[in-house]
């Protein structure tokens, strides 16, 4: 075998080397006992062209064997194409993909070891359930009484063993959601694709289902690759997240790698709400450094060094509201603070956010946790200072 | 005590479902259940030398009024195997152009519904522009094409493919093959408007699971087109059995279809009690499959 490799780009474009660095610090998944170190799908510099528009742009990943794969998103960002290439629904203008080390770009979808589960489920609407989980069984040729018993064991799995004889119609969307992802199980794939999984249910369901899918997964141990533009729903499903943009990956990593060390504005900005702050880098040395933000209209001190190039001292400071303190007496120290005025607040429930207006003009938000039920808080229009301990901060850059 | 007259007037006429429904209504009884209930009348009566040629039913006497209903012509139509071939043969026929109308039209209107989008609306309007001619003279048409010395034949001769022409022109065939021409565009349209709405990703799905595209189209692409299959059917049957010109311009001495004997009846033998019967028959013979279609319709929807 080959050795598990992150990217196989030579490309020396700054794009391509900063999630190959995000990629090794990401050891520290939630399920990472489940993941196997065994490559089972690499993606080597694919690219897809519609009509000379670029929808997958020079991509290359591997996934590895029992882990859950999100590619995240906006919309037009090239992850339902690079998803349809891997269903074979598209073949790539340029690049290979290796499913367990045989290339499949050329290969159709029916004769894939991948089965996917649809945004709209399509669930063959004159079948009934029994019948829509046994379809990819009947294409193997497989006999009677194994169907039967791998139909039940899947309905067992969703469950949804009452099921069997209804028809899709007759189903809530949750219950279609399970018969979808039945059926996509049922031929055992080696490689399981989850288009918006969520797409078509409601919040509440949405959480609930997100949940329980991430458990039938892991119960059948299968390797999933999954779409969405719902941070929240790759954060909570996925065991590493791809964050796409303009048809090329941005970053790859753990949901904290993405979060807590975004390897540029965009994903700060994608994932999550951020407070930005431009800057010049004035000081730069292995244990700290020290940025001047006119926007803060005071200096940031950052607990690392982050060597950067003679040219390039224009960076952006990241800080996310649950780490951007409030406080009402003025934080000590030279560093890191701003005072304002409380323009708004966001009562969440589980949390505020406050949108405080500092001297200079700038809209910071700031979220802090209800831990009790009253407590004495800013109102509005109170003088305040929002602050942060210089590890909270990220440097970032375009 | 009531309200003032103004208010029950306007109580009355307020816009509500009855007089929605009364259009239609009245339309139906006016054009259809009237001359339905004139025609079911005369063929329970019997042929008569008078103006018109029929007996009366209700007989106002004195002092008595009599009612008499006659089956004999029923009974007569049955009797005579003229007439009972003549319905088989309408609907051997009938059937026939049918099975071929959706042989050639499913290809059309799955080519059609796969076409590009901006290519669809030109497909449309071909199938429909044979239409906007007279439907007299396409099968007047047809009979330049297929005669003895017509089109296909001197074609074929002069090709010296055959030595003497081939009778097409007054057989069972021509007959078919002008219901074939004449019906198409009702089995394509209904199989059309059937085969846009398939959902593409259910095609997807099925190839995701291992279905070749033949296969996929036997076990989902037919299945869910069956509503536009029997749609498109029952709109080329029912007018096919009831046929009266196409026989009449295309057909020969052994093309006995219902549509010309009920002509006949009425016209050269002026027997309006028969022929009536004959229509009777014929409209109870096309009720079945109508019935058929519409409690598999409605089916269909509550399901």
């Amino acid at each position: 075998m080959t050795q598990p490799m992150t990217l196989t780009n030579p490309s020396t474009d700054i794009r391509h080397q900063l999630p190959a660095e995000q990629e090794m610090s990401s050891t520290t998944g939630k399920k990472s006992s489940r993941v196997q170190k065994e490559t089972l799908m690499e993606i080597r510099r694919v690219s897809k062209r519609f009509d000379e528009a670029l929808a997958v742009d020079d991509v290359s990943l591997t996934i590895r064997r029992g882990e859950i794969f999100a590619l995240l998103g906006g919309s037009g960002s090239g992850k339902s194409t690079l998803l349809r290439m891997l269903a074979g629904f598209e073949k790539p203008c340029e690049g290979q993909i290796l499913l367990e080390g045989k290339d499949i770009s050329r290969t159709p979808p029916y004769e894939r070891a991948i089965n996917m589960m649809f945004q709209s489920y399509a669930l063959f609407p004159h079948m009934t359930v029994a019948e829509n989980i046994a379809f990819g069984l009947k294409q193997d040729k497989l006999p009677k009484a194994e169907i039967r018993e791998r139909v039940a064991e899947m309905l067992k799995l969703v469950h949804m063993e009452g099921f069997a004889k209804r028809k899709p119609h007759q189903l809530s969307g949750g219950q279609r959601q399970r018969v979808a992802l039945a059926r996509s199980l049922a031929k055992r794939p080696s490689l399981l694709l989850l288009d918006e999984p969520m797409g078509a249910l409601d919040k509440k369901l949405r959480t609930e289902m997100q949940l329980e899918v991430v458990e039938i997964l892991e119960r059948v141990g299968v390797t999933c690759i999954m779409v969405t533009h719902d941070q929240e729903e790759a954060m909570t499903m996925a065991d590493r997240v791809a964050i796409m943009s303009d048809g090329w990956i941005v970053q790859v990593g753990s949901p904290v790698d993405v979060y807590e060390s975004p390897a540029n504005r965009m994903v700060a900005e994608f994932v999550g709400t951020v407070n930005l702050f431009a800057g010049e880098i004035v000081m730069d040395e292995a244990d700290c450094c020290v940025i001047d933000s006119p926007e803060l209209g005071r200096r940031i001190r950052i607990d690392h060094g982050i060597s950067t190039p003679a040219d390039e001292r224009g960076v952006w400071v990241a800080v996310r509201p649950e780490k951007t303190l409030l406080s009402l007496e003025q934080p000590k120290g030279d560093f890191n603070w701003a005072a304002g005025t409380v323009e708004d607040i966001a009562y969440l429930g589980g949390l505020s956010v406050y949108y405080v207006r500092t001297e200079q003009g700038h809209l910071v938000k700031v979220s802090l946790a209800n831990t009790t039920r009253r407590s004495e808080r800013p109102g509005w229009d109170d003088e305040v200072y929002i602050h942060w301990d210089e590890r909270s901060a990220v440097v970032l850059r375009d | 005590m009531s309200a003032p007259i103004s208010q029950r007037l306007q109580r009355w006429f307020r816009p509500r479902r009855g007089w929605v429904i009364a259009v239609p209504l009245l339309w139906l009884t006016l054009f259809f259940l009237l001359p339905f209930g004139i025609v079911l009348k005369i063929s329970l009566s019997e042929a008569a030398i008078a103006i018109p040629p029929y007996s009366a039913i209700v007989n106002v006497g004195a002092e008595t009024v009599s009612l008499v209903v006659s089956f004999s012509n029923y009974l007569f139509l049955m009797s005579d195997s003229l007439y009972v071939a003549a319905y088989w043969g309408s609907l051997k026929i009938a059937f026939v152009a049918t099975l071929a109308c959706l042989l050639i039209g499913y290809p059309m209107a799955y080519a059609m519904a796969r076409a590009p989008a901006h290519w669809q609306l030109v497909l449309l309007l071909l199938v429909m522009l044979p239409s906007w001619t007279s439907f007299l003279i396409r099968v007047y048409a047809w009979m330049g094409i297929l005669s003895n010395n017509g089109l296909i034949n001197n074609t074929l001769l002069w090709l010296g493919l055959i030595d003497s022409p081939i009778r097409m022109m007054n057989t069972n065939f021509a007959v078919i093959l002008g219901i074939v021409y004449a019906y198409l565009p009702f089995m394509i349209l209904p199989l059309y408007a059937n085969l846009t709405r398939l959902d593409g990703s259910l095609l997807e799905a099925a190839s995701d699971l291992g279905s070749r595209s033949f296969n996929t189209f036997l076990k989902v692409t037919l299945p869910l087109s069956k509503g536009g299959i029997i749609a498109g059917s029952m709109l080329v049957f029912i007018p096919a059995v009831g046929e009266y010109v196409i026989p009449e311009l295309l057909g020969g001495p052994n093309t006995v279809m219902i549509g010309k004997v009920l002509w006949e009846e009425f016209f050269n033998n002026r027997d309006w009690p028969v022929a009536s019967a004959l229509a009777m028959v014929m409209l109870a013979l096309l009720l079945i499959p109508i019935a058929l279609f519409h409690r598999y319709q409605s089916r269909e929807l509550k399901e």
